[in-house]
């Protein structure tokens, strides 16, 4: 789409000054949402944050990497569990949070070990079984579900005369910030570029030097750890965790998220996470066509956007850009 | 000795479902190389439609083929007017992957629309409560019925690609799909049929599964995730490592239930997959993974 002259063209993250102006508007109105809008819109929009980590990770390994994992569901189970009981115990919320990521980074770097042999739908069973354990493994210990009521986790605290529904806004929005940018500059980086070699051919990725076991490993690592986070978070803003949250239709609600969005595109992360928030929001009132709206949506946009809708709004953007040309 | 012949019964009949369920994973599979994620979902509209047409009074011998007839009709459908016109615009395998996907939750809302989630009883000529004792051990007329129905459906599969001219027209197709295609085979229409009989031993597994089950709009997910596992056990794309895998599963998974504990009955098979997985990473019977770069 840009005439790329230099190296460090590429790698800009804001191409034109336009483009500038409108992410500084897009951020100014999210800074500013609590003072002017109601609460309902504060919460969805730090669900959106929240979940747009998790999506963000699960589009490294899937859109990236290329590898098909269905046990996100798993991750999110680890990373909220391990914040919750961390949280009990009075540990700082950040460093609880580092500990769950890292918790639910490890058991990715378990499960990415069979990736090293084993290929798409081979792969996708093994990373479902784990996500199937995972959940049984926590329905069947009451010692690390919290029991039958769940595992109450507390909230975020109220900072600087705030209250707690918008410092934890804040928050998610600080952190939703910080992973964007983090993924942006990942995949610009050797690693994503690693990661795009594996997908598209991994013995010819090899041959070219990319260490494949390190870095499929890697990619699970990382994904997971996005998870993880989103897990913790998610558990923090909902205020109490059970392992029926973390079922298998969570799994493919995040898989739907990601494709829908748009695989391998990190604002497609964004938007995907905002369509699978905000879809059954506005359609409350109709709660069993959800899934449908979903499955309908799903369905159309692999036969006429395979590219999701991040493809869509690059599209959108290189219309105005060339008009009147076309 | 006793409890275990028990175990094994319990296991065989339960594993000769799953095994059907496998061999609609595989069946698609090979023809097609698409996971069907909306396998089960499509197995659950089929048996919703038999519940539909018995609680209409139709009788049995009437209902069990015009269900079968619903599930390959939807199969056909979706093959027709959603892969066929993805597959013309290089849609690529993760997102034909992603289109069954959106299928079953299409299905899965669709049901919840027509029939509502409150679990129904499915009026099931065989029971579960009529017993019989051979010796020491029990035996009743559902898992009976069930076995004889799993491995009657494997025969009729196996003679059907094995033995016809219909089956030859679908090895062929689904071994090199170009070459099927200058030799004058229509692929489309075969492949079509593949999906429809995908579906319709999907739908005959749900029948049988219904009545030990309680028949609402996601009571298949489980044995679909099971058959599914079967057939990766297997190896994805050999029909009789689908049978294998998917009895494998049902005797493991009773075995597990009896002797280790019932609450990882669901996760000691995913556990032993993937430990088969690291060592024979085709699956039991699979072979694959041997490309050209």
């Amino acid at each position: 789409m840009n005439l790329v002259e230099s190296y460090r063209d590429d790698l800009k993250l804001i191409e034109k000054p336009w483009t500038g102006c409108w992410i500084g508007m897009t951020l100014l109105v999210l800074v500013l949402l609590p003072w002017f809008s109601s609460a309902h819109w504060v919460y969805l929009g730090t669900l959106i944050f929240i979940v747009a980590v998790g999506i963000m990770g699960q589009n490294l390994l899937i859109g990236y990497t290329g590898q098909i994992s269905l046990g996100q569901a798993g991750f999110l189970a680890i990373g909220a569990f391990t914040f919750g009981h961390l949280a009990k115990l009075g540990i700082p919320v950040g460093l609880a949070l580092l500990a769950a990521g890292l918790m639910a980074a490890f058991f990715g770097v378990l499960v990415g070990f069979p990736s090293l042999r084993l290929k798409g739908p081979y792969l996708a069973i093994v990373t479902l079984g784990f996500g199937i354990a995972v959940y049984q493994t926590f329905t069947s210990f009451e010692v690390l579900s919290g029991g039958r009521m769940g595992l109450v986790v507390p909230k975020f605290p109220a900072l600087f005369g705030f209250s707690r529904e918008v410092s934890m806004y804040y928050f998610a929005l600080l952190l939703g910030l910080t992973f964007t940018l983090v993924t942006y500059n990942l995949v610009s980086s050797y690693l994503g570029r690693a990661f795009v070699a594996i997908r598209d051919n991994d013995i010819a990725a090899e041959v070219l030097g990319v260490n494949l076991t390190n870095y499929k490993l890697l990619s699970f690592a990382i994904s997971s750890f996005y998870t993880g986070i989103h897990g913790a978070m998610f558990g923090m803003f909902m205020g109490f965790i059970e392992p029926q949250m973390f079922n298998f239709s969570e799994s493919l609600i995040i898989f739907v998220a990601v494709v829908i969005g748009g695989l391998a595109s990190v604002e497609g992360a964004i938007f995907g996470a905002a369509f699978v928030i905000l879809i059954p929001q506005i359609f409350s009132g109709y709660r069993e066509f959800v899934p449908v709206i979903f499955g309908v949506t799903v369905v159309l946009i692999m036969i006429f956007e395979p590219l999701g809708l991040a493809g869509r709004w690059f599209k959108i953007r290189l219309y105005y850009r060339n008009w009147p040309f076309r | 000795m006793v409890n275990f012949t028990q175990y094994m019964i319990s296991g065989l009949s339960a594993g000769s479902l799953y095994a059907l369920v496998a061999l609609g994973v595989v069946l698609i599979y090979r023809s097609t190389r698409i996971l069907n994620f909306a396998h089960g979902d499509m197995a659950t509209m089929g048996t919703f439609f038999a519940f539909s047409l018995l609680s209409w009074r139709f009788p049995f011998y009437l209902a069990l083929p015009l269900s079968l007839l619903f599930g390959a009709l939807l199969a056909v459908v979706f093959y027709f007017s959603i892969i066929v016109p993805a597959q013309r615009r290089d849609a690529t395998l993760l997102g034909q992957i992603a289109l069954t996907v959106g299928l079953s939750m299409i299905f899965q809302g669709a049901m919840i629309y027509v029939w509502g989630t409150d679990s129904k009883m499915l009026a099931f000529p065989l029971s579960d409560t009529k017993t019989w004792n051979v010796g020491p051990i029990y035996l009743n007329e559902l898992s009976l019925g069930t076995l004889i129905v799993g491995i009657l459906g494997s025969i009729l599969l196996y003679l059907l690609i094995q033995k016809t001219r219909l089956g030859l027209a679908m090895r062929a197709t689904s071994e090199n799909l170009p070459a099927a295609q200058t030799l004058g085979i229509p692929t489309r229409t075969i492949l079509a049929t593949s999906w429809g009989l995908a579906a319709l031993l999907g739908v005959l597994a749900g029948l049988f599964l219904a009545p030990a089950l309680i028949l609402d709009p996601f009571f298949m997910l489980e044995p679909f995730l099971k058959g599914f596992a079967g057939a990766i056990l297997g190896g994805l794309n050999s029909l009789p490592g689908a049978i294998i895998g998917g009895l494998l599963i049902g005797i493991i998974e009773n075995l597990c239930g009896g002797y280790i504990s019932l609450e990882f009955k669901n996760t000691v098979p995913f556990l032993i997959i993937i430990l088969v997985l690291l060592f024979k990473h085709e699956g039991l019977l699979g072979k694959e993974f041997k490309e050209r770069i």
